[in-house]
């Protein structure tokens, strides 16, 4: 039987750096046997010293893991392709190890073929590896807006294979967004930000799960939504919501991945119930009119990008537990000097939401705590909507 | 001489600009009336908390910047 063999990168200086190579073999065992025998060495990679398959190694035969068909005993025949993928900081999962999650996203199962190939260099760092990379796919992270920030946010965890994404978003695309928010197209000028969001992350990678919360986020939704993530990262483009997203993920214990632009400007932090929030630092809201939107004053379209790969960083550290986070620091980003500064800040004992003495102990009405007129959903998403 | 002007005015930085100041200043001295709401104020790198603000004098070299919020996603 000849048997077609994927050689991973690491196992390529034993044959001659090529990518496949063809042996003879009736089992598995068998091919193993006729790897080493033509590539002395390589039975050292994927055996230990009781000769078994450690794992840390993981064999495909024909994009099934063999664990889960007769394991190294599995027979083989002519034309099989097998591939050999050593997942370097950690081992699959017990075989068989299954869930109730959706089929685009098992969530404990062994990582496919195609997505050890796709996050192949996510994988080989020590810091993610399998391990790291089934988190990322079993992870929910709630995004507010598909805009400068959530656009970039939701692009990066995407790409990374993070398994669910909901959107929280009601506007449609306008030319001027086109500056910067890097989800949207040209054609795709007065389509929902939500459509046109969904259409990109899941061209980019099929294998996530995009959800659509297609509506705008509220004291009456914010918690019931929140409540179905494990992450929050804001995107929001004024006060008001940002003090609605900090209170309702305190108040549902979330984690809170914040960031804003103007200008040249960005700030970025993380909010994690108990090491203080958005009102520890801003206890107030300017006064209305006093600090200018993105629409009022301008915002440089790569600072966007800037701050929003910072927040999907800030995600993809609290997922895999690695790194020390912006929990009680605020980053301070000036593009025109380029300069990153970071400021302590801690939880206030006298907060309203997370002090010792709660007042806010459920959602408010935040217009009126901002002194901003009511959200309005435009005319022309309304008939979309 | 120096011993003597140390006692009458202290020297600070705000927002990057030396300032002198009258000793017994707190931090909501520093703070513009039309900014007491919805700023954050940092001292030598660590943001004092609203309820601090004018029980915390500045002291001489002391490093002072008020942050405003940004809105913008």
């Amino acid at each position: 039987m000849a048997i077609n063999v994927y050689i991973p990168s690491p196992f390529r200086r034993l044959t001659a750096n090529r990518e496949y190579v063809t042996v003879e073999g009736a089992s598995v065992a068998e091919v193993l046997d006729a790897l080493e025998r033509d590539y002395p060495g390589f039975a050292n990679l994927v055996y230990d010293r009781e000769r078994r398959v450690p794992t840390h190694i993981n064999i495909y035969l024909n994009n099934q893991e063999i664990h889960d068909l007769q394991g190294t005993q599995t027979t083989v025949a002519d034309g099989d392709q097998l591939a050999v993928i050593p997942a370097l900081a950690g081992g699959a999962d017990a075989p068989g190890a299954t869930n109730g999650a959706s089929d685009s996203a098992p969530s404990s199962t062994a990582l496919t073929p195609d997505e050890v190939m796709r996050y192949s260099r996510h994988i080989i760092m020590p810091q993610v590896g399998p391990q790291g990379q089934r988190k990322l796919r079993n992870a929910k992270v709630l995004i507010i807006g598909a805009g400068g920030l959530g656009g970039p946010v939701a692009l990066y965890l995407a790409l990374a294979g993070v398994g669910t994404i909901g959107l929280v978003e009601f506007d449609v695309v306008d030319l001027s967004n086109l500056q910067r928010q890097v989800l949207h197209q040209t054609q795709d000028v007065g389509r929902l930000k939500i459509e046109s969001a969904r259409d990109k992350l899941l061209a980019y990678n099929p294998h996530i799960n995009v959800v659509e919360h297609r509506l705008p986020i509220t004291s009456d939704n914010a918690m019931e939504i929140i409540s179905q993530y494990d992450i929050v990262v804001n995107g929001a483009d004024n006060f008001a919501t940002r003090y609605l997203v900090n209170d309702a993920a305190y108040l549902a214990g979330k984690t809170l991945v914040d960031g804003a632009i103007l200008l040249f400007d960005g700030q970025a932090t993380v909010y994690k119930p108990g090491h203080g929030c958005y009102r520890c630092l801003y206890p107030d809201p300017p006064p209305p009119g006093l600090v200018p939107s993105c629409a009022e004053a301008g915002v440089l379209g790569a600072i966007t990008g800037i701050v929003g790969s910072i927040q999907a960083t800030e995600v993809f550290k609290q997922i895999l537990g690695v790194g020390e986070s912006l929990v009680n620091r605020l980053l301070l980003i000036d593009a025109l000097t380029m300069e990153f500064r970071t400021m302590k800040i801690r939880r206030d004992p006298s907060c309203p939401l997370c002090g010792d003495n709660p007042t806010v102990t459920e959602l408010i009405d935040y217009d009126m705590f901002c002194g901003s007129p009511p959200l309005e959903v435009p005319v022309e998403a309304q008939a979309l909507l | 001489m120096s011993g003597q002007r140390a006692s009458t005015s202290v020297a600070i930085s705000l927002n990057g600009e030396r300032r002198t100041v009258a000793p017994g200043t707190t931090v909501a001295d520093l703070v513009p009336s039309t900014w007491r709401r919805g700023v954050a104020v940092a001292r030598n790198g660590e943001v004092v908390t609203r309820g601090e603000w004018s029980s915390t004098a500045v002291e001489p070299d002391d490093k002072l910047e008020i942050v405003r919020p940004i809105q913008g996603g």
